[in-house]
């Protein structure tokens, strides 16, 4: 049933500085309101126990996609229609473009934030498996001033991030490391889930490959841990020991060590693992495809 | 449980200037529906999933039923009863009678504004094209071919008019 709306309370700061502000003077009592595509949906269900919201709308500080030769700085606010439509980030952050285009359906992405998206903390989200294989940076800032900090560092456990009550997400930033090496980067992005839009996800995976800076592999799953998860001891398999079969058989049973996948609603564990496992393969496959395309100088 | 203030909420609804009385987290689609009566702005699931309440918000499209009127305000609003006004687009609601594309017609609506949408961003789109462009709309009558064809029909005509 859905909750009771005029017990619900709005502020609508029209500087950063204010918002901030409110949120320091109280810690926990104002949830921030991007979007609202997560919130609204928990409104209609009569489950928004917070009653106090802080409407970030007008924050321009949390606006825009800028470019500097470094990094892109995607503002919290950004919404995955203006990610998906940026050229750079398609070209360059091609994992983030892809993402962006799987989230629900077009009305969805019209609304829906990274911010929001990163901050609602679901292990499904869609955007922060490649967030993570692209070395995303967040920047989180309070009253007291503002930090960064490796994104991968940022989700801690099941619905758990480093996000202080009295923080703001400011921005995502993107290092541009690809533009040198990243020519022979290959990215693969795949969702799983029930139909092709509108759907969670039962297994989400990014990959990324780079033929010549072992360095560069990332392989980051969602929906089969208690939070987004980068398979660091997966990658360390296939650094040390190539892209053989035998290898990506013991890749395969790395894997399944890293994992812990569960039954609920959406999938069962059973399901989850096999089909993570078939996404490595065929992934670590093409991979191996790219890399003796490079070794023949093609 | 004690209630919040309402606020003052000013925007554009089909070109006419509105103003409410309403608390904060009061949904879009209630102020379309209920306050100005334009009732062709459906409610399928209240929930974001079946695209029955898009409307066009500052030229987004939008599921009104997860908008909050605080951030409603200043906003211009179309609903369908401002595209039929408009005219440009007959051709496409003939081809969903024509094509079979409307049957209890709860649909409808949503599925003509994604058109609209789409059809403003790409006036020829492709095969694929369409079929995203509606994904996020749900209809429990059709079986959907026959709205595909008749969007298809209709974007062969329209875009041949831009
Ligand atoms: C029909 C439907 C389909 C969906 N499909 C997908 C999908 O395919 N994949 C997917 O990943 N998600 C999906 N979602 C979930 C949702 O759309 C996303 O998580 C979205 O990115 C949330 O962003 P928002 O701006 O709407 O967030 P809001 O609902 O406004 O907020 C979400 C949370 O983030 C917090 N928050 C927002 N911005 C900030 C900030 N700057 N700093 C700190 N905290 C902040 C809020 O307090 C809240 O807890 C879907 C939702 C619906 C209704
Ligand atoms: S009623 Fe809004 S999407 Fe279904
Ligand atoms: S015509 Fe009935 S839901 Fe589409």
């Amino acid at each position: 049933m859905r909750g009771y709306v005029p017990a619900y309370e709005v502020k609508s700061p029209e500087t950063l500085t204010e918002a901030l502000s409110i949120l320091q003077a109280q810690p926990g009592k104002w949830k921030p309101l991007a979007g609202g595509t997560d919130l609204m949906v928990l409104l209609e269900s009569g489950v928004l126990e917070n009653r106090n919201l802080l409407n970030l709308q007008g924050l321009k500080e949390l606006t825009g996609i800028s470019v500097s030769p470094a990094e892109i700085t995607i503002g919290a606010l950004s919404t995955f229609r203006q990610i998906l439509e940026h050229d750079l980030l398609k070209t360059e952050f091609p994992l983030l473009a892809a993402a962006a285009r799987s989230i629900g359906a077009i009305a969805i992405q019209n609304r829906a934030t990274i911010g929001g998206n990163i901050a609602n903390a679901s292990p499904a989200a869609d955007s922060p498996p490649a967030l993570i294989a692209h070395d995303a940076v967040i920047e989180l800032v309070s009253s007291t001033g503002s930090r960064r900090l490796s994104y991968a560092e940022f989700h801690q456990g099941y619905k758990k991030t480093q996000l202080a009550t009295d923080e703001l997400i400011r921005a995502i930033i993107l290092p541009r490391t690809q533009a040198d090496t990243g020519s022979n980067d290959f990215f693969f992005y795949r969702k799983v889930g029930t139909r092709k839009a509108q759907a969670i996800s039962k297994i989400c995976f990014a990959g990324r490959f780079h033929p010549c800076s072992p360095g560069n592999l990332r392989l980051v799953f969602g929906s089969v841990a208690p939070t987004v998860l980068r398979c660091i001891q997966t990658e360390a398999i296939i650094q040390g020991g190539g892209l053989d079969l035998k290898t990506i058989q013991k890749a395969k049973d790395s894997l399944t060590r890293e994992l812990s996948p569960i039954d609920d609603i959406r999938s069962t564990a059973e399901y989850r693992l096999r089909v993570s496992l078939n996404l490595l393969e065929d992934f670590l496959i093409l991979a191996r495809q790219k890399q003796s395309h490079v070794e023949l100088g093609s | 449980m004690s209630n919040s203030a309402k606020i003052t909420i000013s925007c554009r609804i089909n070109q006419r200037p509105c103003s409410f009385e309403t608390y904060p987290m009061t949904r879009l689609i209630d102020l379309i529906r209920d306050d100005e009566h334009f009732t062709g702005t459906k409610e399928g699931c209240g929930e974001g999933e079946c695209g029955a309440c898009s409307v066009l918000m500052n030229g987004e499209l939008v599921n009104s039923c997860l908008v909050p009127a605080v951030q409603v305000n200043g906003a211009d609003i179309i609903t369908i009863e401002g595209i039929i006004r408009e005219n440009k687009f007959s051709a496409l609601q003939e081809a969903f009678v024509d094509f079979g594309g409307v049957q209890c017609g709860i649909c409808t609506p949503g599925m003509v504004m994604a058109t609209v949408y789409l059809l403003g961003k790409n006036p020829n789109p492709t095969e694929a094209e369409i079929r995203e462009a509606i994904a996020g709309n749900i209809c429990r009558c059709t079986g959907y071919t026959k709205i595909f064809e008749a969007i298809q029909h209709a974007c062969g005509k329209l875009g041949a008019l831009q």
